[in-house]
């Protein structure tokens, strides 16, 4: 199963591979690892996406604690958060495939960033699963390249506060 | 002004430090160049190891911040076994390292390695101290990591530049603020109340003395509360001392190399309390097993620890010695005798045999005998190998003190950690153990103990093989010795004659007992090597 789990460190050199390298070390599996400063520019927050069970889960957050510069580790429950991945997508356009990719961009709210003679590229901000979905829609104009960020997740003060 | 080096020095008297072990190089002589003005004992080790090990042992025997200093590159590396020892016996220790120029970092300079990248996964902390001005933060901080919550080794690396550079003036923190480092230490209350419910329809209770007990100083609390509930109880190689070896309630050492009679306990027993122990796969080899029948209270000050190897029922998160007061203060409960009736008769039943070879100490047999001519409060410090487990399972004591490297197993730790001890408690006994193969990886040590007149006693378990992988090859291997004999030996004797260190070599055990007391008697190093049979078992 796929847990997300947000990691408030302090914001110095040295913080990300003390991070990261807990992971290899203590073969734990990660799908995604985004990080940036928060609003406070003493703390950063790194978002991870990992696979496992809830002993995995449980030593990680147990073994991320452990880490000096990690100050809280939070797993979110499951609907209890929103999460976003930025990704840039080049997709083969010739001119007479402009009309259908500008379509298809519209329907699922992706922007056209740059365009070229042979090539279109888009930025797309959304979840794991409409990503999965607009590049099922841009196959077959063939791809040629995908740069995609880690997840990014935040909590869900809607759903929370009701609880 | 002040310079870096000298911070470092003040930073050092501030925490009280006494003594650092050591070993020079370019790049940590202003450091070293400052210690010289002061009282601080600086010890030139004879490899960077082993500096880490003294560092260790005298933080065991005083319970109190060991320090060891290397220079950059290969002082550093040499350093990470024992710092790597260190961290997985949660031993307090500041490792400092010198490093070059802050900027020539990354350029692959002379002496040049990344010492913190490499030790990530063996610190509790790490620094790379980029500022002077940070030296004293850093410092007390270091100090705090390293002796608070689950202790271990924190480094500090500190460039040549960094110790040159001068600031206005050295003000220590009195406080340290650390947002992300706050253990927990007291132990919630509901989860005692819970252990202590559950613990009151036990009938087969059994409570595990692990080394947080001792790292706690807890050990009278426990021993208070084994007393009160008449709990048998079995230790882990790092809790060994935490019980009188001869307390009828006292089972043994548990584990693959431990006593038959203790794991019998374990999986017989329908509730188990452990205190301080990582129920490592060397002390339980199938924990799901025996967690599948019984119910496991894991009390550690730290959490990664509970639930980590053992299946856990009531997690407690605490200092040993708070909760072990707290769970004092309202046990009501009395092991069954039933079940104390059962503990005895496997402690008879399975008593460790004695192998006899004529013409050779018969090792277990010896170390029983050795404990009883030490003084009170002696520390033996085992080595690793067959000579570990001999004494881990053999050797007595009642409040005297057992070291030896339990997770890393590291060879060639007695010695050092010897040193380190002897220093930090000159009045008491001290003696290592070890085999021929570890004796071989250290005993340029031996030139420490001459140059600074230090009685530590060492007692070589002469048997020209690696014992414990010899072992193995019989037992797996078919008894394919494959590269463990100790071919082309040397004159173990004749070594410390170089050293101007007395000895003796004796092969049967009267021979063996005579040579120790006058070994214990004599207010000098003494090195006394025992004839052992390679083919005696280590168990």
């Amino acid at each position: 199963m796929k847990y997300t789990l947000s990691v408030l460190v302090e914001n110095h050199a040295g913080v990300l591979s003390k991070v990261s390298g807990l992971f290899s070390r203590r073969g734990f599996n990660i799908d995604s690892l985004a990080v940036g400063i928060t609003e406070d520019p003493r703390f950063s927050r790194i978002t991870i996406v990992a696979d496992g069970d809830e002993y995995v889960i449980e030593q990680l957050e147990k073994q991320l604690n452990k880490v000096i510069p990690v100050i809280k580790v939070r797993t979110f429950a499951k609907d209890e958060f929103i999460s976003r991945e930025l990704s840039l997508i080049k997709v083969n356009c010739p001119a007479k495939q402009r009309l259908d990719i500008m379509k298809i961009s519209e329907l699922m709210g992706a922007r056209i960033v740059d365009v070229s003679v042979n090539t279109m590229t888009l930025q797309f901000a959304d979840t794991q699963e409409r990503f999965e979905t607009l590049i099922d829609l841009l196959k077959p104009y063939g791809i040629r390249e995908i740069v995609r960020t880690g997840t990014v997740a935040i909590e869900k003060d809607s759903v929370v506060s009701r609880k | 002004m002040i310079n870096g080096a000298e911070i470092m020095v003040k930073c050092l008297q501030a925490e009280g430090v006494e003594i650092v072990f050591g070993y020079p190089g370019a790049v940590i002589c202003p450091f070293f160049d400052k210690l010289y003005d002061t009282d601080i004992k600086a010890v030139l080790v004879r490899q960077e190891q082993n500096a880490a090990h003294a560092a260790s042992g005298y933080a065991r025997a005083l319970s109190k911040v060991g320090v060891c200093v290397a220079t950059s590159g290969p002082g550093a590396l040499n350093m990470i076994t024992g710092i790597a020892t260190a961290y997985m016996d949660s031993i307090p220790m500041v490792a400092i390292t010198g490093q070059v120029k802050s900027d020539q970092l990354g350029r692959d300079v002379f002496q040049e390695a990344d010492i913190t990248g490499a030790c990530e996964s063996f610190v509790k902390h790490s620094y790379l101290v980029k500022d002077a001005a940070d030296l004293p933060r850093v410092f007390k901080e270091a100090f705090h990591i390293a002796s608070t919550g689950r202790p271990g080794p924190v480094l500090i690396d500190v460039p040549v530049d960094v110790q040159q550079d001068e600031i206005e003036e050295f003000v220590y923190p009195e406080k340290v603020n650390i947002i992300g480092y706050k253990p927990s230490v007291s132990g919630h209350p509901m989860q005692i109340k819970r252990a202590l419910d559950i613990l009151s329809t036990a009938k087969r209770p059994v409570i595990v003395a692990g080394g947080g007990v001792l790292t706690s100083g807890a050990k009278l609390k426990f021993r208070e509360f084994v007393k009160k509930t008449n709990m048998p109880v079995i230790s882990t190689m790092m809790g060994i001392g935490t019980m009188p070896s001869d307390d009828p309630l006292y089972v043994g050492m548990i584990g693959s190399h431990g006593r038959k009679a203790a794991n019998k306990v374990i999986h017989d027993s329908d509730l188990i309390i452990v205190c301080g122990a990582r129920v490592g796969d060397r002390a339980v080899s199938s924990p799901d097993q025996v967690a599948e029948h019984t119910t496991v209270i894991h009390i550690d000050i730290d959490p990664a620890e509970i639930g980590k190897n053992m299946k856990t029922n009531i997690p407690i998160v605490g200092d040993i010695k708070n909760v072990m007061s707290a769970m004092l203060r309202d046990v009501e409960y009395t092991t069954p005798q039933e079940w104390l009736d059962s503990v005895e008769k496997w402690k008879k039943d399975f008593a460790l045999p004695y192998k006899r070879f004529d013409g050779y100490v018969e090792p277990k047999s010896f170390l029983e005998k050795l404990s009883g001519m030490m003084r009170s409060k002696a520390i033996l410090i085992a080595d690793v190998g067959q000579n570990q487990i001999w004494c881990a399972n053999s050797y007595k004591m009642s409040d005297g003190r057992f070291f030896t490297s339990g997770g890393m197993g590291t060879m060639g730790y007695s010695v050092p950690a010897a040193i380190g001890a002897k220093f930090a408690r000159p009045t008491r006994d001290v003696v290592a153990v070890c085999g021929d193969g570890s004796f071989q990886m250290m005993f340029n040590e031996l030139a420490t103990i001459v140059q600074n007149g230090l009685n530590v006693k060492i007692i070589v378990m002469r048997n020209t093989v690696l014992g414990m992988v010899h072992e193995l090859q019989d037992v797996h291997y078919n008894s394919r010795y494959a590269v463990t004999e100790l071919d082309a030996f040397p004159d173990f004797r004749r070594i410390a004659e170089a050293y101007g260190i007395e000895s003796a070599f004796v092969s049967d055990n009267d021979e063996a007992e005579a040579a120790a007391q006058k070994m214990l008697k004599s207010d000098k190093p003494f090195l006394l090597v025992c004839n052992v049979h390679p083919g005696t078992p280590s168990r």
